[in-house]
């Protein structure tokens, strides 16, 4: 059997989450057996609902007051027991931060391994080979499971399965899985998540993003960011090391925590391209990335890489777009 | 309070190769650097300590190879940590709940109020670590922690959520957390400091037998790259003729 864990997304199914769908359907499919989706804890009652449109053979609803809201000790308690009583083969869920925060656990829970941030599945005859990007995915490498392993958890990373190819259909079963835990099991007091700032922009959907890096080196050299996307009528982006250098608010951060963007053209100045900011930017129509770096891993991304000095090659392009 | 920060040594990133068993990188003659995201939980750990202004102490902790270990246990002693703990070991464990079950065995006596350790290693990736550790010693767990602060046996930890969101969370001691990269600004070292490092004690434990794993890398290969990259380089005048006739052309975006 296949499991795929849902995760609530202020009142939706979490995006990661219909690609997980999307990952259950195949393996159900290429092993032959029964495909169950799990709504566990906060929402689920809802999240049953917006999955039934999806081909499966049960949707679990897994409810208990003490996961009304997501704590890792409350969640890792309640799949392990799910696991524990329905033994699947393998158990699945998007790479997102709450699957990061708790299936960890589970897998100690369960002693059974736990494969995270996969990029893709590759089934070959009796034989299943996962790869991953390792070394800020400068390569991938092939991971295989040992042969005795029955039982594993999976998280994919995003866009490793795409929610256009979700089969619709309808769950042949509904069913209620009764969890018992204890108020001694959660350890962990949640407040309600909020916004750290109320956001100037929304880049998720901004068709055009420039986006600056750790090479614009200090808040005295925005101006020269600032002048350019004026002149080019472009939204300004920045990458992780830049709102934590203070330049830019993180209202503009694109990648781990920030925004994912998928614009029609991506303009990566002075930015490497670390593997959290390349994951939430690659999904764009064209990427061009300006620098001096000819290693820099955006440039693996690119349509078009530009080896120059941001310093050089911005002001002359905002003189020149100006001047026309 | 006995704090542990949790450190591991990983190569610097440019012009790495794989070797010839295709199952790990040619790690001869490259250069090791602590883990950009454990350097903000070292200096987190140094911060509360700190604040506490008790007698709590921050240990550093690591594991793999001698050389390179020591040198980044150097670098921890010196940034703040008052003591050393290096697990030696030359296997290439490639399973994190195996290595967790080695970690946590070998730190378990010591019995931590709270262990910090980076969000994920730049090497591996799995992110798993310090939950894995955290839950196999009976802690409580958080990830992506942007600020922390401990009161009386208890740890409030703002998280970092998806989307832009933050949200609190208080926890009972011991806790076992990773710490997202930018929460504070990890300190220069002084050579006073590099001096006072040498002083400190650093205990020594071996991982003498493998471990059985369940899964591990099988095959290392340089992805392909899908897309066909026009490089453009040259004179100052083509290249911004070039990236604008593109920008109005090509694209039509100008």
């Amino acid at each position: 059997m296949i499991l795929v864990v849902l995760e609530n997304q202020r009142g939706i199914i979490h995006d990661f989450s219909l690609q997980a769908i999307v990952a259950g359907q195949q393996f159900a499919n290429e092993y032959n057996c029964p495909l169950n989706i799990l709504c566990l804890g906060e929402n689920a009652d809802n999240l049953k609902n917006q999955a039934s449109k999806y081909e499966c053979d049960s949707i679990i609803i897994a409810e208990h007051n003490l996961i009304k809201e997501y704590t890792s000790d409350g969640f890792s308690k309640a799949l392990s027991d799910v696991i524990q009583d329905k033994k699947p083969q393998f158990t699945i869920m998007g790479h997102s931060y709450m699957a990061r925060d708790f299936l960890p656990r589970v897998s100690v829970k369960q002693d059974i391994p736990f494969i995270s941030d996969l990029t893709s599945v590759n089934f070959q005859n009796e034989k299943i080979v996962f790869s991953k990007q390792v070394f800020n995915a400068k390569f991938l490498t092939n991971i295989e499971l040992d042969p005795n392993v029955k039982s594993a958890i999976l998280s994919f990373q995003s866009s490793a399965f795409s929610k256009d190819k979700l089969i619709f259909g309808t769950p042949k079963n509904i069913e209620k899985f009764n969890l018992s835990l204890d108020k001694e099991d959660i350890r962990i007091v949640s407040q309600e998540p909020f916004k750290e700032t109320s956001s100037d922009v929304d880049l998720s959907s901004s068709e055009f993003i420039v986006t600056v890096g750790r090479g614009i080196e200090s808040e005295d050299n925005l101006p020269i960011m600032e002048k350019f996307v004026d002149a080019i009528g472009a939204d300004l982006g920045s990458s992780r090391p830049v709102v934590d250098m203070g330049i830019l608010p993180k209202s503009r951060l694109v990648g781990s925590s920030g925004h994912t963007v998928a614009p029609n053209l991506y303009l990566a100045v002075g930015l490497s391209g670390a593997i959290q900011h390349v994951v939430a930017m690659k999904g764009s129509e064209k990427i061009m990335a300006i620098n001096t770096d000819r290693d820099a891993p955006i440039f693996e991304v690119a349509d078009y890489a530009v080896i120059g000095d941001l310093f050089d090659i911005i002001p002359e392009l905002t003189r020149k777009i100006s001047e026309d | 309070m006995k704090i542990a920060v949790l450190t591991k040594a990983i190569p610097k990133l440019k012009s790495l190769k794989i070797d010839s068993s295709k199952k790990w990188i040619d790690d001869s003659n490259i250069q090791y650097i602590m883990n950009e995201h454990d350097t903000y939980a070292l200096e987190e750990a140094v911060l509360i300590k700190e604040k506490l202004k008790d007698n709590s102490e921050v240990f550093a902790i690591t594991m793999g190879p001698m050389n390179r270990s020591k040198q980044i246990m150097q670098e921890a002693l010196a940034k703040g940590a008052d003591k050393g703990l290096i697990i030696k070991n030359d296997f290439k464990i490639t399973d994190p709940l195996a290595f967790a079950k080695i970690f946590s065995e070998k730190i378990k006596d010591e019995k931590f109020d709270l262990i910090l350790c980076g969000l994920a290693s730049y090497d591996l990736g799995s992110g798993q670590t310090s939950v894995l550790i955290g839950e196999l010693l009976g802690m409580t767990t958080a990830t992506f922690a942007i600020e922390t602060n401990v009161i009386n046996k208890k740890i409030k930890i703002k998280k970092e959520l998806e989307s832009g969101f933050s949200q609190w969370i208080e926890m009972s001691l011991p806790a076992s957390i990773s710490i997202q990269s930018g929460l504070n600004n990890p300190r220069y070292v002084s050579i006073k400091n590099i001096v006072q490092a040498k002083d400190k004690e650093v205990i020594i434990k071996n991982v003498d037998k493998e471990i059985v794993t369940m899964q591990g890398f099988t095959k290392f290969y340089v992805p392909v790259n899908e897309k066909k990259t026009e490089f453009i380089e040259g004179e100052l005048d083509a290249v911004t003729n070039k990236i604008i006739r593109i920008l109005k052309e090509d694209l039509k975006l100008i």
